[in-house]
């Protein structure tokens, strides 16, 4: 039986074009649709991959256009999992993942909870907390700096106020001790608001009626915390790990305003070490495999930690 | 060949300058108070030639990595630039400049013409031959500021006398800038907390490098052995060299002011100008500025060359060239404008502006030293310069640079020696990697 929207559907359709059509099979429209996309990502992402990966084997410059371009086999690998440097941006960096991440999963999710609640001025409350992530990295890394001024900074002041010590004794982004964790600091703020929405969305997504099933079985506030609350919210804390671990592994722009990587190489985390070694050494071939150390680490990392995600949410 | 075709042509064309037809230039540059005055004055090569200028300035600390990646992809953007004096010899090895010694012939410009350090520094490449890349447009060098108001007060200079037995006044070396930096640490003055200098210590770009080398020449430093080129040892970490760097540290250990650890040119002058420290290191271009400022500028402000040190009286050369990009479409139009700019009408004129003009004739006319307060002193400067490397690898030999000396004197991590010691490695390093050791 025919359909009588599908027959004026037809007829609207011009001749040419269904003529056109008409001999073409599903699969091949389907790759016609298909076909731009598969274009750009080959143009814009596995050509590039490929070319970089062939770049690494050789002592290429990007600045020197008249230079031979010699093949160096491995020696750049080798070069740089040798440089002790390169191991302490590896560390530096590390350090500042573990530490991000730590204080934004515990303080966002104490922050979900609490918004979680009902309470007058709640939405209020959860616009002003999601300000810090509106901003720009540029912008937050240049206002913190004052903050951290030994003489005017306010954050210098908060702490004197506290402990009673001069403001001026101490200074953030100076001190090989303190500046790490002034970076840490500022990445928690700006981006604590981030892992606060993805746990209220999961909060929100745990039906009332198992909290009312778990109350008549007189199951403690602790035991659903739990029991219930955490397995059902742990997808997406887990995913929230995920965007902040990818995220925080490129992390350049908010440490290149805050600190330039020192003070020494204190704060020089792997995407910056890359950029210089790339962008202003101009050692194309050497950044080149750096890059994809990077990408192999980053990938391999990336596809355990999918892997252990897509188990917790099949439970 | 094509170069020379080219340049001929060129100067061929600005023979029949009328006749020639209006273009579109842009020149690019740093962002800074001296490129506004260049605007201002390319307002006359404009209504001269009928070509229209466009500008290209970012800021310093993004100058660098804006404009060689502009060069090193070949792009169009630039007819003219003036960058900065360590990019000569990559630029023109990479042939991203043209070189000029055909067209300065063509039209009568003469190298003897500039300070002889602007010329090295800026237009020659190899250094000390004379293959000229750029025309010396705005000669620069590290120097001093400071607070004459402050060192004129009575209770204040009686303090200092009792306390290290001479007058407060310009010091005669760099162990006495050292300690009038430390007279004023911490001191009250107006009410008013205060400081002793302002110094560079940026780690990202080139700030560290271009403050401590004032201190590592003038005790003794060498980039390398004079008699043997790349031979590093002995000359970059000698023990005299490592006191150099010593000292830095304890300036900026006992007196600049708390958290000045990231501080470049912007920085400094922001503490300055805001009363906060007594000295102030800077490049010269910063001069008319402060003349200027209705806080700290006219008599409350005086200039000085950068003291003496235990082995030698050197101050860090800046400034820049100006060049004409190969890969330009304007080329002809480009040379005209740097015919128009060697004009000693135009440079003089471009002194007035606050642009420092590397001509002699300028600077050696007998009313030039008293011309502006800081004049004298911006050429006591100009003749003990000294720059850092300008090899096509420059950018390597100063982050290295950047990286050993901020761990040492800011990070505060192992000794002097063993800084300079890390910098020959690297240095080594990059010069094999060059195929030159």
């Amino acid at each position: 039986m025919t359909n009588p929207a599908l027959g004026r559907l037809a007829k609207a359709t011009p001749p040419g074009l269904a003529h056109r059509l008409r001999g073409l099979s599903d699969r091949t429209i389907a790759w016609i649709f298909v076909a731009p996309t598969i274009f750009l990502l080959l143009a814009i992402n596995i050509f590039p991959l490929i070319w970089t990966i062939r770049l690494s084997f050789t002592n290429f410059r990007v600045n020197r256009p008249n230079e031979a371009v010699k093949w160096v086999g491995l020696q750049n690998y080798s070069r740089i999992l040798n440089d002790a440097d390169i191991w302490a941006t590896m560390t530096n960096t590390a350090h500042f993942l573990f530490w991000t991440l730590f204080f934004q999963i515990l303080i966002g999710f104490a922050l979900a909870w609490l918004i979680n609640r009902k309470f007058k001025g709640n939405d209020l409350w959860t616009t002003i907390i999601v300000l810090p992530m509106m901003l720009s990295p540029a912008v937050v890394g240049n206002f913190w700096t004052f903050l951290y001024q030994p003489q005017i900074g306010l954050f210098n002041y908060a702490v004197a106020f506290v402990t009673g010590a001069d403001p001026a004794s101490f200074s953030m982004i100076a001190d090989v001790r303190l500046a790490p964790w002034a970076l840490i600091i500022v990445d928690t703020w700006m981006w604590t608001p981030f892992v606060m929405l993805i746990c209220l969305a999961g909060l929100r997504s745990i039906p009332e009626s198992i909290y009312e099933a778990a109350e008549c079985d007189r199951a403690s506030p602790w035991r659903q915390f739990w029991t219930l609350t955490i397995p059902m919210v742990l997808p997406f804390l887990m995913l929230a790990v995920l965007f902040r671990g990818i995220e925080n592994f490129k992390m350049f722009d908010l440490v290149v305003q805050l600190t330039g990587g020192g003070p020494g190489d204190t704060t020089l985390l792997t995407s910056i070490n890359l950029k210089r070694e790339a962008f202003e050494k101009w050692r194309t071939g050497y950044a080149s495999a750096y890059a994809v150390i990077l990408f192999v680490t980053i990938y391999g990392l990336a596809s355990i930690y999918v892997k252990a995600l897509n188990r917790v949410k099949q439970r | 060949m094509r170069t020379k075709l080219v340049l001929t042509a060129a100067a061929a064309a600005l023979m029949t300058a009328g006749a020639a037809k209006a273009e579109d230039l842009t020149l690019c540059w740093a962002a800074w108070d001296p490129a506004n005055a260049l605007v201002e004055l390319s307002k006359d090569f404009e209504a001269q030639s009928g070509n229209k200028m466009h500008f290209e300035f970012v800021p310093w600390p993004n100058f660098a990595d804006r404009m060689l990646n502009e060069l090193n992809s070949g792009g169009k953007l630039c007819d003219l630039m003036i960058g900065d004096s360590q990019w000569i010899g990559g630029a023109a090895e990479n042939g991203q400049y043209l070189k000029l010694n055909d067209f300065f012939d063509a039209n009568g410009i003469k190298m003897d013409d500039f300070i002889p350090a602007t010329v090295t520094g800026y237009a020659e490449w190899p250094k000390n031959t004379p293959n000229y890349w750029a025309l010396p447009a705005f000669g620069d060098v590290v120097g001093w500021t400071y607070r004459k108001d402050w060192f004129s007060r009575p209770e204040i200079q009686k303090e200092f006398k009792e306390k290290y037995g001479r007058d407060l006044g310009v010091p005669a070396n760099l162990d006495e800038l050292t300690q009038i930096a430390q007279f004023f640490q911490g001191r009250e003055i107006d009410g008013k907390k205060v400081y002793g200098a302002a110094i560079y210590t940026e780690r990202g770009s080139e700030g560290i490098t271009m403050g401590v080398t004032n201190w590592l020449y003038n005790y003794g430093f060498e980039y390398q052995n004079p008699e043997k080129p790349y031979d590093l040892q002995g000359f970059v970490n000698s023990p005299d060299a490592a006191k150099g760097l010593e000292a830095y540290k304890v300036l900026y250990d006992t007196a600049t002011p708390p958290g000045a650890s990231d501080w470049y040119m912007s920085q400094d002058i922001d503490a300055y100008k805001s009363g906060q420290v007594a000295l102030q290191m800077n490049f010269a271009f910063i001069w008319p500025g402060v003349n200027t400022d209705p806080n700290v500028g006219g008599d409350k402000t005086g200039y000085f060359a950068n003291p003496p040190g235990p082995k030698g009286h050197f101050a860090q050369l800046g400034g820049q060239g100006i060049s004409v990009v190969a890969n330009s479409d304007h080329q002809e139009a480009a040379l005209a404008y740097i015919k128009w700019f060697a004009q000693p009408e135009v440079q003089k004129k471009w002194w007035a502006m606050g642009g420092y003009s590397a001509l002699r004739a300028v600077v050696e006319d007998p009313g030039f030293a008293t011309s502006q307060p800081y004049a004298q002193t911006f050429l006591d400067s100009m003749a003990i310069v000294k720059d850092f490397w300008a090899e096509p690898s420059y950018a390597s030999l100063l982050q290295a640079m950047q990286k050993r000396v901020h761990d040492y004197v800011v990070a505060g991590n192992g000794t002097a020696q063993e800084a300079l010691d890390g910098l020959v490695k690297d240095w080594t390093e990059v010069f094999q990697d060059e195929g030159k050791l």
